[in-house]
């Protein structure tokens, strides 16, 4: 059943000297929720944009289901649906006529359009809206609404560009628990670009972080974080109060900060305030706790850390500064 | 016996190769047919939707009621003097039903100079907005990722644009023709019908210059105020400004005095040309001729080419055979426009945001 849907081999997009994506090299599984992350400008977007023809790649080939997308769009397009960055509709037709226009474009008859878009922005939650006029939607309305606009022709691809830009934090999580159903209820493959790590952590089943055009890193969360930090695996942050009649709060600190070192396994230490951040190749937690205890001052917090996204792209960040 | 048994024999060899190479092929055609082909009607489509938004634009209701009632206006205006213009011609000119588009008791322009004013507004205001309104509100790429070519959508555009202004055009002058058979009570002869005909056509054909001009201007320009300045200021400069172009340069190139015949011939020729050259030249020399049976030429005319002709009126075929390569002109100065649209339109990439 894991047959890959959607394949990049060696995809590059130039746009003059400037390289927007860097001999992409991927393939997404069928089922999948596969998550692209990067910051604004890694080239996301107009990878996607390859992805449906809608503009062409310096090199490579982008194949979902098996068609090439840019020497044959209308196929691909037949079976992939796409909801923008920033999804428009004609303001002066209602939420049902927009889907209707759709719906007509993809060759449904109308009889069966009539149907179907209901149905659809039932599943959406905007069947009380259906017949307001788009115009007066609001952002996260219309984004409901772009999901309604993919799911038409029943993709078996679905792609979605940011798709939480600009909604509120409860409609994020509303959205993306909706798009995480219907992906698992139809079975369909999702790929999502975001630069926001936490939202898409919560449903993405694999991630790629994408930096600079290139993919720099894939896999699951749990894998990703494995191969980032294989040299210090363990991470402990301590929260200490030291006591003003010990002595001068920086020489106790400091003298604290060399005991720790001395731990065996321990590789290195942050210091922010009173708030230690210690990576260590093995689980030492111990005997800072002893080492801090000992030293004379209050051990208020001490715990391990496990890894978010957010660290491994901060992780990949201060690697790539590093490197250059 | 054995002479059934082999035909039934070849019978069976006969149904097992229709059964597995010649059935598969039949069944698996219309699967591959429609693979290869767009969403049936997607490119219909769109037209309607773009035609009904046409229609229902306040845009199109403005520019329409104004034509019609300067058209009606001027045709009244028409009407007024035309006993007496019938009375003065007294049969000799017999078509006198085609001055109702040409004739003017002096209070308004006639009806074919209306038109050749307002027609350009009109193209420019159906097309200057095509492509970049969509753009800024991010409809053109939602609706390029449904399974259409993207050139339907340029396609369509012009091709609903061109309806409108095609059913209007011959609405208008249908409408003109029976305000002038109520009004006189002599109907149209045939070939009075066909050059009216004729003369509604190369008002579409003038206006669809207009209007590729300014969709190839809604693709070049993001903003559609400035796409729609820009094709004012071409409409404007043609109009206005390029013949006092015109006249600067023959002032500058005029041949002495003591120039030859052929020189001044020459340079005749070449002021002509460069006035000839413009697309509203191009239609009003069309039209004239077409509306006016008893023009001849349209080029420089001298004495040895007057020299025994006789001055009757033209038939049809006559007419538009000299009017034959302004129509080419205009003709090709629209499709060059849209080829420009069309190129700039097919190599953009469609993004958003």
């Amino acid at each position: 059943m894991n047959s890959s849907v959607i394949e990049f081999a060696g995809l590059t997009k130039k746009y003059g000297s400037f390289t927007a994506v860097d001999h992409l090299n991927l393939s997404i599984d069928e089922g999948e929720i596969f998550g692209l992350l990067g910051p604004n400008g890694a080239g996301k977007s107009t990878t996607i944009l390859m992805m449906l023809g809608l503009t062409e790649p310096t090199y490579g080939t982008v194949k979902v289901c098996g068609i090439n997308s840019t020497t044959n769009p209308v196929e691909v397009k037949r079976k992939t649906g796409y909801l923008p960055e920033d999804v428009g509709f004609y303001d002066d037709y209602t939420g049902f006529e927009n889907l209707i226009y759709s719906a007509r474009l993809n060759g449904i008859p109308d009889k069966e359009a009539k149907e179907k878009v209901k149905y659809i922005l039932d599943r959406v939650g905007l069947s009380e809206e259906i017949n307001k006029k788009a115009g007066k939607y609001s952002r996260g309305m219309r984004q409901r609404l772009g999901l309604a606009d993919v799911l038409i022709k029943d993709p078996s691809v679905i792609i979605l560009d940011e798709p939480t830009l600009g909604i509120d934090p409860k409609g994020i999580s509303e959205f993306l628990e909706l798009i995480l159903k219907l992906s698992r209820e139809e079975k369909s493959t999702v790929l999502l670009s975001s630069h926001h790590l936490h939202q898409v952590q919560k449903i993405c089943d694999r991630v790629g972080i994408f930096v600079e055009g290139k993919l720099i890193a894939e896999g699951d969360i749990n894998t990703l974080s494995n191969k980032l930090f294989s040299s210090d695996p363990f991470h402990i942050e301590a929260a200490i109060r030291q006591d003003e009649k010990v002595g001068s709060p920086d020489i106790v600190r400091n003298e604290l900060v060399e005991k720790i070192k001395q731990v065996a396994g321990v590789h290195y230490i942050e210091t922010f305030n009173d708030t230690f951040r210690i990576s260590c190749a093995e689980d030492v937690s111990g005997e800072i706790a002893r080492v801090i205890v000992g030293s004379g001052v209050q051990l208020i917090h001490l715990s391990g850390k496990e890894y978010g996204l957010d660290d491994i792209y901060n992780r990949y960040f201060e690697q790539n500064g590093n490197s250059n | 016996m054995e002479t059934v048994t082999d035909i039934s024999n070849r019978m069976k060899r006969l149904t097992t190769i229709f059964n597995k190479r010649i059935l598969p092929d039949i069944e698996r055609e219309p699967e591959r047919q429609k693979v290869s082909r767009v969403a049936p009607g997607a490119f219909m489509v769109m037209v309607k939707k773009e035609v009904s938004d046409h229609i229902r634009s306040w845009r199109f209701i403005i520019l329409f009621s104004i034509i019609i009632l300067t058209c009606l206006g001027s045709v009244l205006s028409a009407l007024q003097g035309f006993s007496d213009a019938i009375k003065a011609s007294q049969g000799d000119e017999s078509f006198f039903f085609l001055r109702l588009f040409t004739a003017t008791d002096g209070t308004l322009p006639s009806f074919f100079v209306f038109v050749s004013f307002l027609g350009p507004l009109l193209g420019i205001s159906m097309g200057f907005d095509a492509i970049n309104t969509e753009e800024n509100k991010n409809t053109l790429s939602r609706v390029m990722s449904h399974p259409i070519h993207r050139d339907s959508i340029i396609n369509a555009k012009f091709v609903s644009a061109l309806a409108v202004l095609s059913v209007m055009f011959f609405l208008l002058g249908f409408i003109v023709m029976g305000m002038g058979i109520i009004a006189i009570g002599i109907p149209p002869t045939p070939e009075e019908f066909l050059r009216v005909i004729c003369f509604i056509i190369l008002t579409i054909l003038y206006v669809s210059f207009w209007l590729n001009l300014s969709i190839f201007f809604s693709v070049k320009f993001r903003q559609p105020a400035t796409s729609a300045l820009s094709g004012i200021a071409v409409w404007l400069f043609l109009t206005v400004f390029y013949s006092i172009f015109v006249s600067v340069v023959a002032k500058a190139a005029a041949p002495s005095e003591m120039a030859s015949r052929q020189q001044v011939m020459k340079y005749q020729q070449l002021v002509f040309g460069m006035q000839k050259i413009l697309p509203s030249e191009m239609f009003s020399d069309a039209t004239t001729t077409l509306l006016v049976p008893t023009i001849r030429t349209l080029g420089p005319l001298t004495a040895e080419k007057m020299y025994g002709t006789l001055p009757s009126a033209l038939p049809l075929g006559q007419s538009l055979l000299i009017v034959w390569p302004q129509i080419t002109g205009l003709v090709a100065a629209s499709i060059l426009c849209f080829v420009l649209s069309y190129i700039s339109f097919m190599k953009r990439e469609i993004r958003s945001g």
